[in-house]
């Protein structure tokens, strides 16, 4: 496995240590947020244990993946919807 | 769809977890253990790999457990949103514990996370270094997250401990028991040297435009603004379970129960761990070995480590006395307090409530994708509410994993 991992958030090219999770590479291009709620708030990360569902973000097209379960692998492409 | 196959199923890689699978492993049991997460470690170990029995263990990360399907087995959904089966003999539910947090003012606000939960972020690789974190709520793990951050370059701002220091000086009388318990609050109390810790105070709101900028505390001379990146916020920890009452196992005082070797009421499944009671390392570790031995069919082992474990729940029994919510915390909501962050339901739609069912069905508390794993620890503390079911699917589930029940179930 290469030591970092380059991927995208929002568009923005982000290169991360191999081993972190979608939810670093989201901090690390600028985002507090990962989703709008259903009422319009903006939404930040709460448990980082994959209990509270509000890291969601759009991974490779796919929605509601929890941000903070899911490892960061080469050219993935992440959407927040904050 | 892929099926597994273990004599021994353990859920749950945290300590109680892999201290169950090393046991049974040893003994020659083909075991598999199942997480959601994707590293093994659960809370406190966390991407840990050298935690790994070397032991004939099967690791199955980033996988839920979805639903149990017959008598002796379970739907898993992995991280690749395939459905999977999990036969097995003997299953362990060492499910661990999340933690509570309680609603006041601006808690939805991004910046505001658990304390345990940003410890687990920070470690997932989100940059800490001269970020400002103010850590609030109750426990010894408050003092632990803030050494972590701190290592890791965080300045820690303040650290706000509810329990009055009357409590918190019985508590540290049980400190001066164990050798090992005192050496960590020593190592604790150096890492922390500067860092403002205060008894009998909380956070009254968090404030900012779009994200976090400060946190307002109650202290006992007053209230004060602390500008923050972070306000990480924990009040102690609530077992996990949703598994534990879908397979029927009995439930008491708010944990699985179980008997002196780790047995669930229903015959082959084992519990240990947070989620048999809230006692730390030492005593989940030790529940996890008993139960490993239980399920290898090794009573007699079984039975000689039987005899550490009062001092383990001794433990547990001061930490639960010592750190019990102080019930001005649930004055912290106001009218408009989200409590429900998945469907955004405030307080005062609650408050009109008297059971948690009648809320549930009148706003739709606790039907959001957490399923109520957030609000419904708050609502228990804020209303007395209590909730005794869980329905499958016990995770949010994929289309695809929904249509294998056909598949599992004929």
């Amino acid at each position: 496995m290469p030591d970092t991992i380059a991927l995208r958030v929002d568009g923005r090219a982000v290169d991360i240590s191999a081993g972190s999770t979608v939810l670093a590479a989201v901090a690390i291009a600028g985002q507090q947020s990962c989703r709008r709620s259903v009422s319009g708030e903006s939404r930040g990360p709460l448990c980082g244990m994959g209990i509270c569902f509000e890291c969601r973000v759009t991974i490779d097209g796919v929605q509601h993946r929890r941000a903070c379960q899911m490892l960061c692998a080469p050219g993935m492409e992440v959407r927040t919807d904050g | 769809m892929a099926e597994h196959r273990g004599e021994v199923v353990v859920i749950g890689a945290g300590p109680a977890g892999i201290a169950a699978a090393e046991r049974a492993a040893a003994y020659g049991r083909s075991v598999i253990v199942l997480d959601d997460n994707p590293e093994v470690g659960g809370q406190i170990w966390r991407g840990e790999r050298e935690r790994l029995t070397r032991g004939d263990v099967r690791w199955i990360l980033g996988a839920r457990v979805v639903d149990v399907v017959g008598e002796r087995a379970l739907l898993v959904e992995g991280t690749g949103g395939g459905a999977e089966r999990v036969v097995f003999e003997h299953l362990v539910l060492a499910t661990g514990a999340r933690e509570r947090f309680l609603p006041f003012p601006g808690w939805t606000l991004p910046g505001v996370t658990g304390a345990g939960g940003l410890q687990a972020m920070v470690k997932g690789g989100l940059p800490i270094e001269g970020k400002r974190v103010v850590i609030a709520g109750s426990g010894p793990l408050l003092l632990a997250v803030a050494a972590y951050l701190r290592g890791r370059g965080a300045r820690i701002a303040y650290i706000a401990e509810q329990a009055p220091w009357r409590r918190l000086a019985g508590f540290s009388l049980h400190l001066l028991c164990s050798v090992e318990k005192l050496r960590q609050a020593l190592a604790l109390r150096v890492a922390l040297a500067g860092v403002p810790y205060a008894a009998s105070t909380w956070p009254l709101a968090a404030e900012g435009e779009g994200n976090l900028e400060r946190a307002v505390l109650r202290t006992s001379r007053g209230t004060v603004r602390i500008g923050c990146d972070y306000l990480a916020c924990g009040f102690g920890l609530v077992p996990n379970l949703e598994l534990a009452r879908l397979l029927n196992c009995d439930v008491r005082d708010g944990f699985v129960a179980v008997d002196e070797h780790q047995r669930t009421s229903c015959a082959g499944i084992f519990a240990a761990g947070e989620v048999t009671g809230i006692g730390g390392l030492d005593l989940s570790l030790l529940e996890g070995e008993i139960a490993g031995c239980a399920a290898a069919g090794h009573e007699s082992d079984a039975h000689r480590l039987v005899a550490q474990r009062p001092a383990a729940r001794r433990f547990a029994s001061a930490l639960a006395e010592a750190f019990a919510l102080r019930g001005e915390l649930k004055a912290l909501p106001d009218a408009q307090t989200i409590v429900c962050r998945c469907e955004d339901v405030t307080y005062e739609r609650l408050a009109e409530h008297t059971t948690s069912r009648s809320a549930k069905l009148h706003t739709r508390c606790g039907m959001g994708p957490c399923q109520g794993r957030v609000c419904g620890a708050a609502a228990e503390f804020l209303f007395g509410w209590t909730s005794d079911y869980a329905r499958p699917p016990v995770f949010p589930t994929r289309i695809a994993t929904l249509t294998a029940y056909h598949e599992v179930t004929t």
